[in-house]
């Protein structure tokens, strides 16, 4: 087996978007005629991966081998043409083209006057259906096809343009049962067929099910790479998620008081369904799961920035009035959003103005802000936050991420919310900032206040929540305590696993 | 296999149904003015709204293949006059020119202008209605201040230049065969070459079109290169026809050209309708303002017609992409 050539080595390659380093040093071959799994957790570097063999970026050092030559690509056309087709998670065609002419893009047949030759065109399409085993009208327009039927014509491209590596990111994350075993047949007979495979997928059944090889990654590096015969499961959720659990997080146990929230059978067509539980005040719970598990969209419901269809929520025992943040505010919940630059903070305004916004209206004096009671206001709590800022009038967009994200909580703090929704409270933040707004949460906490965190760094939701309830593709996946959260049970059950006896 | 409610088919055929709608309406108009009135049916009056369509309809070709690509020109009217007084400027200090240069100066004085507007769209990252709206101003102010106030006369034009708009070609004007030429000529390669497929996919998803290896810089710059040629071009025939060019002239135009568009079936979102459509809605447009003032009816009408058919195209297009982006968020679900 390893006399083989690879296909397509990818060497020691690393990418880095500003300070973010999203891929360090990962290596891996593909060879002719085998699956090769992609894992890792939410944020490991995959999508970077992909989108280097897709052309999109261009590693900033390593190196792409294909067949034995080094490859650079300036731009997704040079990768087609090397042979790559890469089928992304979100489909990538053109709804007011026919299927035929989605596939055809950029080699169609063309006649001797360089017209492009339709009837070769749709001949050619309908034979890819044919040898893929589906039924599609090739002159149909791309729009309204399903989920899966576009994938079957992003395959047919990938085929007609004869890709030898076809890379598949997370193709069966909106495909139902049947859906799923006909793409299966598909990657079957093109693997018999000697393709080179990279398939990505959060669910390790169809890894077992379908893959030779797997590789691992974690944190943007490389863990390991293997046959999938020679792993179990456990072993690669293991080693996904197997880092230290540092001291970091340290929430203070709170005897828990009256239920703050309770939000029951909330449903919005598409997105979430059925989605119940309840927080209580000197709470933290959080929401984990994978990015798109529909978190983030369930806490913008609750607050009354999305719609939802049924269900009910509750706050302080009455029903909240639903799609109104305005209600929500006032009725004492908070909210910090996920991207503190677009909907958490007004970048050009000073910290001081941007600390008192939610509350401009009470500090107003016959309607105009005065200078005095807005700077005191904004002093107490960047104090009490220890936000580190030169002068209080300074543009926000002055700061760093971890100070800018205490002046979007000094924010909302101000308001003296009875529920604090803070979604991914720490993303991009430095390692002692983090620490530091993870203290004070616990200290919110401790001094009876409710808090709901979305959060996707596993660690976090285990330091700090006292009770972690896993979404899974739009439902509650499980409610797990304090005591019953593990890195193991929490990612078995956000990526649908039965919990194993360990 | 598609559990979709949208019936995909249904809105294919509805797009190649809104050419058939305007011939139909066409007929229809037609009809009902000329038994009202038999003269609007005689050869002056086709001859009339048929040049009157030619200098439309050059223009209406080059923006459908711009709105195609998700994107507008609206300094087609600018151009125009820019071109116009150029081509005049110079037929009227060197009469001895023959023809086919004007029309090559004018093609090249809106080329460059086309270009300017792909650039600043493609490589400033700002979106056309910007850029175009601003350009708009800076030709137009540009042609003024060169025109100073002067204008330039039908006496001062050399006679061949000013009877290219009266002569003929077996029977056919040379304006409309000028105007079928390029209507005919655009729609082919936006329907069987790869670049106008290309132009297409474009407009329907711009970010798979980037991941397709689509040369999208080179085909933008060429789609707005085009667009300002055939309004330099529509300059000349403009300043041929009605002899007296100012620095004013073909202002407001871009309104029209635009509604041609639309009413003809481009989608305002880009992606799909055609150019042969864009050339029967630059028809429509004309047949209906001399069919009001033939049927006597106030010129106001006319203008609120013109906006009914717009808003009528638009809302059929917003129909459409409301349902889809509700099936596309049915779609999306795995719940």
């Amino acid at each position: 087996m390893t006399a083989t050539q690879a296909v397509l080595d990818v060497l020691d390659v690393s990418k880095s978007f500003g300070a973010v380093a999203a891929v360090q040093g990962v290596s891996f071959p593909l060879y002719a005629g085998e699956v090769h799994a992609l894992v890792g957790e939410n944020g490991a570097g995959k999508s970077t991966i992909v989108k280097m063999l897709a052309g999109v970026h261009r590693p900033d050092t390593g190196q792409l081998v294909v067949t034995g030559a080094p490859v650079d690509f300036a731009g997704p056309g040079d990768a087609k043409a090397a042979g790559i087709a890469v089928i992304y998670q979100e489909p990538t065609l053109f709804p007011d083209l026919s299927v035929a002419e989605n596939i055809a893009m950029g080699n169609q047949p063309l006649t001797r006057l360089r017209q492009i030759d339709r009837k070769a065109m749709h001949a050619a399409a309908a034979k890819l259906f044919q040898r893929l085993g589906v039924q599609l009208d090739p002159t149909r327009p791309a729009r309204g096809l399903s989920i899966a039927d576009q994938q079957i014509v992003e395959i047919a491209k990938a085929l007609s343009s004869e890709a030898r590596i076809l890379v598949m990111d997370e193709p069966t994350a909106a495909l139902s049962g049947v859906e799923v075993e006909r793409l299966f047949a598909v990657v079957r007979s093109l693997r018999e067929e000697g393709a080179a495979i990279l398939f990505i997928s959060h669910r390790f059944e169809e890894i077992t099910r379908l893959c030779q090889r797997v590789t691992i990654m974690r944190d943007g590096k490389h863990v390991c790479t293997d046959l999938v015969a020679d792993l179990t499961v456990d072993d690669m959720i293991r080693r996904m998620v197997g880092r230290d659990l540092s001291a970091l997080f340290p929430k203070q146990d709170v005897p828990a008081g009256d239920v703050v929230l309770e939000v029951e059978g909330l449903s919005r067509e598409g997105v979430f369904k059925d989605v119940s539980f309840s927080v209580r005040a000197g709470e933290i719970v959080a929401l984990a799961g994978l990015v798109g598990a529909g978190r983030s969209e369930v806490m913008q419901a609750v607050f009354g920035v999305d719609p939802y269809d049924s269900g009910s929520v509750r706050f302080l025992g009455r029903r909240l009035k639903a799609g109104s943040p305005r209600a929500a505010m006032a009725a004492g919940m908070a909210l910090v959003p996920e991207d503190r630059r677009q909907q958490g903070l007004v970048m050009e305004l000073s910290i001081e103005r941007n600390v008192t916004l939610p509350r401009s209206r009470k500090l107003a004096r016959l309607g105009l802000l005065l200078g005095t009671a807005e700077r005191d206001e904004a002093y107490t709590w960047t104090r009490k936050l220890q936000t580190k800022l030169g002068r209080l009038t300074d543009p926000v967009g002055t700061l760093s991420g971890g100070n800018q994200q205490k002046v979007v909580l000094a924010k909302w703090l101000s308001t003296a919310p009875k529920l604090l929704i803070v979604d991914e409270p720490t993303r991009g933040i430095d390692v002692g900032t983090k620490a530091e707004v993870h203290r004070l949460m616990s200290q919110l906490a401790a001094d009876g206040m409710a808090v709901v965190m979305v959060s996707s760094e596993l660690p976090e939701v285990l330091g700090m929540a006292d009770r972690v309830v896993v979404l899974r593709e739009g439902h509650v996946a499980a409610e797990l305590t304090r005591a019953e959260a593990t890195e193991e049970s929490v990612m078995y059950a956000a990526m649908g696993q039965q919990v194993a006896a360990s | 296999m598609t559990t979709m409610t949208v019936k995909a088919p249904a809105i294919g055929s509805f797009f190649k149904a809104r050419e058939l709608g305007i011939v139909l309406a066409l007929v229809a108009l037609v009809g009902y003015t000329a038994i009202g009135n038999p003269r609007f049916l005689s050869g002056q009056s086709i001859r009339d709204i048929l040049l009157n369509t030619a200098i439309l309809a050059v223009m209406a070709a080059g923006q459908a293949v711009v709105v195609i690509t998700r994107n507008i020109d609206l300094s087609v009217g600018s151009v125009l006059g820019l071109s116009a007084f150029a081509v005049a400027t110079m037929m009227s200090a060197n009469p001895d020119l023959p023809m086919i240069v004007a029309l090559l100066a004018g093609l090249a004085v809106g080329a460059v202008c086309g270009l300017l507007n792909g650039v600043l769209v493609r490589y400033g990252r700002v979106p056309a209605l910007v850029v175009t709206l601003g350009t708009l101003y800076i030709y137009r102010g540009l042609a003024y201040s060169w025109a100073g106030g002067s204008q330039v006369n039908a006496d001062e034009l050399p006679r061949h230049f000013l009877s290219f708009a009266n002569d003929s070609l077996l029977g056919i004007p040379w304006l409309v065969l000028i105007a079928i030429v390029v209507v005919g000529g655009v729609s082919l390669m936006m329907r069987n070459y790869r670049v106008g497929r290309e132009l297409y996919a474009m407009g329907s998803s711009p970010p798979a079109a980037e991941l397709a290896g689509i040369k999208v810089a080179r085909n933008l710059l060429g789609a707005f290169l085009l667009s300002g040629a055939l309004a330099g071009l529509a300059g000349v025939l403009f300043a041929a026809r009605f002899g007296t060019v100012d620095a004013a002239a073909g202002t407001g135009y871009e309104l029209n050209v635009v509604a041609a568009v639309v009413v003809g079936g481009v989608a305002v979102f880009g992606g799909s309708g055609s150019v042969w459509g864009a050339g029967l809605g630059a028809l429509l447009l004309t047949v209906i303002g001399s069919a009001l003032a033939v049927l006597d009816i106030n010129q106001f009408w006319q203008q609120a017609i013109v906006g009914a058919l717009i808003v009528l195209a638009i809302g059929a297009d917003r129909l459409v992409a409301v349902r889809l982006a509700r099936s596309l968020r049915k779609r999306d679900s795995h719940v």
